[in-house]
């Protein structure tokens, strides 16, 4: 507990995605607009959500626990579509701004490119749900307590920081593949995004049987690497010239000697 | 617009040498404004006729066929003077939540202002409703009254008055808030201090952050201590307003912004119409600013204005000061807030620009070259946005059940609010008023998000449920 679990967790959790904000976000403007608009998107969506959840607890009514898990599992069901069509919806948002924004300059490029994008709203959908998923976690296990004294699981901290990183890491890939599935119309690839997310949801609700649900969510994570990967125009030459530092693009943009 | 962005500089150069009474809400026109003029003024740089005071239509042409580089430029600038704003509204609210998570002494019941007179702890739902609703009226009501005030005594030149108000003002809140603050900080830590070393300490605070604000100083310093400033006012107003009454004054005060710079007969509009008449500028003074360019540009040319413009930086804060000082000496009730509210309204205006005043202010000799830079030139906000953003997350930090979730949601929704505000100033052009869009965001997503998204984060961290 305290400090120790509090900079452990939060830095399982946000390390690669502020490490991501510092090299990638933080010397464009533009990108952290995108970045704090995309996070926007997001809570809209949960914002919608919740009220669907609350209105069916409502109606529903009953002090059962296993209709209360039930219409918890309705509500993140819904809300996992809701966030992907919340995602289209800053796709198509994107798109407008972007054409309105070449129409002003008159230029033959726009000022972002779609891939940035997909990257940055990604980036910017995966930043707000660990956060929101995380923070009430976080604050709670800087002060003194004693994990899993009723039973329930000792690792809930850690395991809650290593699936808020799957999740955000989960985001900016989803980001990625849609967009591009959006911007070549293949519906199919914008259909398996979205089973994939109600499949790592789904995998959720194993828990706390940790290898029922960190696992197969690892291993999501993983393909949808390498998915966004291919998707964004890497490939294994480019990896191996990137590895060995002899990309020639990159090595020029940086002005680095071979 | 061209137009503006023409006497732009000269605006500057007018407010230097104007003393101004501002008594409000139109920080946000004041932003507006000065986003409008930062926009068309890197349009205008581009331009190569860029020092005639032609007219506008004309240069409104040539600011549709400039160069490609430039509207990518203005894009880029128009982002990063996005996150120029972004980050010291941030910082804003990062300290007053920070305080208000540590320091116990702001979230604490000592009593109210003497401006909201009713007591919301009563017997009946119904009953404190009503005191609420009371509390925000008698409120909204002295702002008004305070901000005609200053309307008259700048109709009436009583300029000595405005900036006695001023000074005693910044006085009382560089020393006084500031003593408090770091009392009850030290009380939270438990940190033994005697008070020959307190002294020093506030005194050195003090002395410096007035010869910052008012007069010359490192623009990070200033930054710093108008950031400083805004927090501490936003603590006192978060300390003594009761509940239901902050989010109703923050309502109200949002539709009175909206109402006070876009209606003909709004008394910031008539400040401002009157100030073009008499070809002085707006006074700058509680502006938050991110460049310092134009004193450069001012020490060159007119010291009698530098001497005025560092004055006009006072008029806000002696305004205040003169309201606190005009109010009983019950300094605990803070009689600090209608008044300086009123104080940072006229002070900013509503920065409407008439054809007669672009005419007149376009008359007036331009020599800003330094300015031109598009890099150089900053945007400015009204310190009252930042006070009431930072009242507003502050609130939903302090008595939320969501806690951090509500917080970051209220934060996240002002900057957006904020980043919208700007856009429709880049579109429409005209004066806009900054708080109605984020203030309504973020009181809509701290009503929602306290009511409905913490019940079902709460339920999905229980089970370990991931969205």
């Amino acid at each position: 507990m305290t400090a120790a679990v509090f900079i452990g967790c939060s830095f399982i959790a946000f390390g690669p995605a502020l490490a991501l904000c510092v090299c990638t976000i933080a010397a464009e403007p533009l990108r952290l607009l995108f970045l704090i608009a995309g996070g926007f998107f997001w809570l809209v969506s949960l914002l919608l959500s919740s009220l669907v959840w609350f209105i069916a607890v409502q109606i529903g009514g009953s002090n059962n626990a296993s209709v209360k898990k039930n219409l918890l599992i309705f509500g993140v069901m819904v809300s996992v579509l809701l966030q992907e069509v919340f995602r289209f919806a800053y796709y198509k948002l994107l798109k407008k701004a972007n054409k309105g924004l070449m129409t002003i300059s008159q230029e033959e490029t726009l000022p972002i490119s779609v891939r940035q994008l997909s990257y940055v709203s990604g980036l910017g959908f995966g930043i707000m749900s660990g956060v929101f998923s995380l923070v009430n976690i976080l604050t709670d296990s800087w002060g003194p307590g004693t994990v899993g004294i009723y039973g329930d699981s000792p690792q809930y901290f850690l395991s809650s920081a290593f699936m808020t990183l799957a999740i955000v890491l989960l985001h900016i890939f989803w980001g990625i593949v849609f967009f591009d599935a959006c911007e070549k119309k293949k519906w199919w690839a914008l259909a398996l995004v979205i089973l994939s997310h109600l499949l790592v949801s789904g995998v959720t609700f194993q828990n706390p049987q940790y290898e029922g649900s960190l696992v197969p969510s690892y291993i999501i994570m993983m393909l949808m690497a390498t998915w966004a990967f291919f998707t964004a125009g890497g490939s294994l030459r480019n990896l191996k010239l990137c590895l060995m530092c002899r990309d020639k693009d990159f090595l020029l943009a940086n002005q680095r000697p071979r | 617009m061209t137009e503006l962005s023409a006497h732009l500089p000269q605006f500057q150069h007018g407010q230097l040498t104007e003393n101004f009474p501002d008594n409000h809400l139109s920080n946000t026109n004041d932003n507006s404004e000065r986003r409008r003029h930062d926009n068309s003024e890197r349009r205008r740089n581009d331009n190569p006729e860029s020092e005639t005071n032609g007219q506008p239509q004309n240069r409104a042409q040539q600011v549709v066929e400039q160069d490609e580089e430039d509207e990518e430029l203005t894009l880029k600038y128009g982002a990063k003077h996005v996150i120029m704003l972004f980050a010291p509204v941030t910082l804003c609210m990062v300290v007053v939540v920070a305080t208000i998570k540590s320091v116990s002494f702001y979230t604490r019941k000592d009593g109210q202002l003497i401006y909201t007179p009713f007591t919301e702890d009563t017997d009946t739902v119904g009953q404190r409703a009503l005191n609420s609703i009371l509390n925000a009226a008698i409120m909204i009501s002295v702002i008004i009254v305070m901000t005609i005030l200053l309307v008259v005594l700048y109709k009436y030149r009583c300029y000595k008055v405005i900036h006695g108000w001023l000074i005693i003002s910044s006085l009382l809140l560089l020393f006084f808030f500031s003593f408090i603050y770091l009392g009850e900080v030290f009380k939270t830590y438990n940190v033994a201090m005697d008070y020959i070393t307190l002294a020093l300490m506030i005194w050195n605070f003090g002395v410096v952050g007035m010869i910052c604000i008012h007069w010359k100083g490192p623009l990070r310093l200033q930054q710093a201590y108008l950031i400083m400033i805004s927090a501490l006012m936003a603590l006192v107003f978060i300390k003594y307003l009761p509940e239901w009454t902050a989010w109703l004054i923050l309502a109200v005060i949002s539709v009175y912004d909206l109402v006070a710079v876009l209606c003909p007969k709004g008394p910031l509009r008539m400040l401002v119409e009157t100030a073009q008449e008499r070809n002085e500028t707006l006074f700058p003074a509680l502006i938050y600013s991110s460049t310092m360019i134009w004193l450069v540009n001012m020490a060159e040319e007119d010291p009698e204005a530098q001497r005025k413009a560092s004055k006009s930086s006072t008029y806000d804060k002696q305004a205040a000061a003169n309201q606190i000082q005009n109010e009983d000496a019950d300094m605990d009730d803070g009689g600090f807030n209608p008044e300086w509210e009123q104080q940072r309204n006229s002070r900013i205006g509503p920065l409407e620009s008439t054809p007669e005043s672009r005419a007149a202010v376009q008359a007036l000799p331009s020599n800003s070259q330094a300015s031109e830079d598009p890099e150089e030139r900053g945007v400015k906000l009204g310190l009252g946005d930042f006070i009431f953003y930072s009242v507003l997350v502050g609130k939903a930090s302090a008595t939320a059940s969501g806690d951090w979730n509500t917080t970051l949601a209220c934060f996240v929704a002002i900057l957006i609010g904020l980043c919208l505000t700007l856009l429709l100033l880049a579109i429409f052009k005209k004066a806009l008023p900054a708080l109605p869009i984020s203030i309504t965001f973020g009181l809509v997503f701290y009503f929602a998000t306290d009511n409905l998204v913490q019940p079902f984060m709460d339920q999905l961290a229980f089970h370990q449920f991931y969205i």
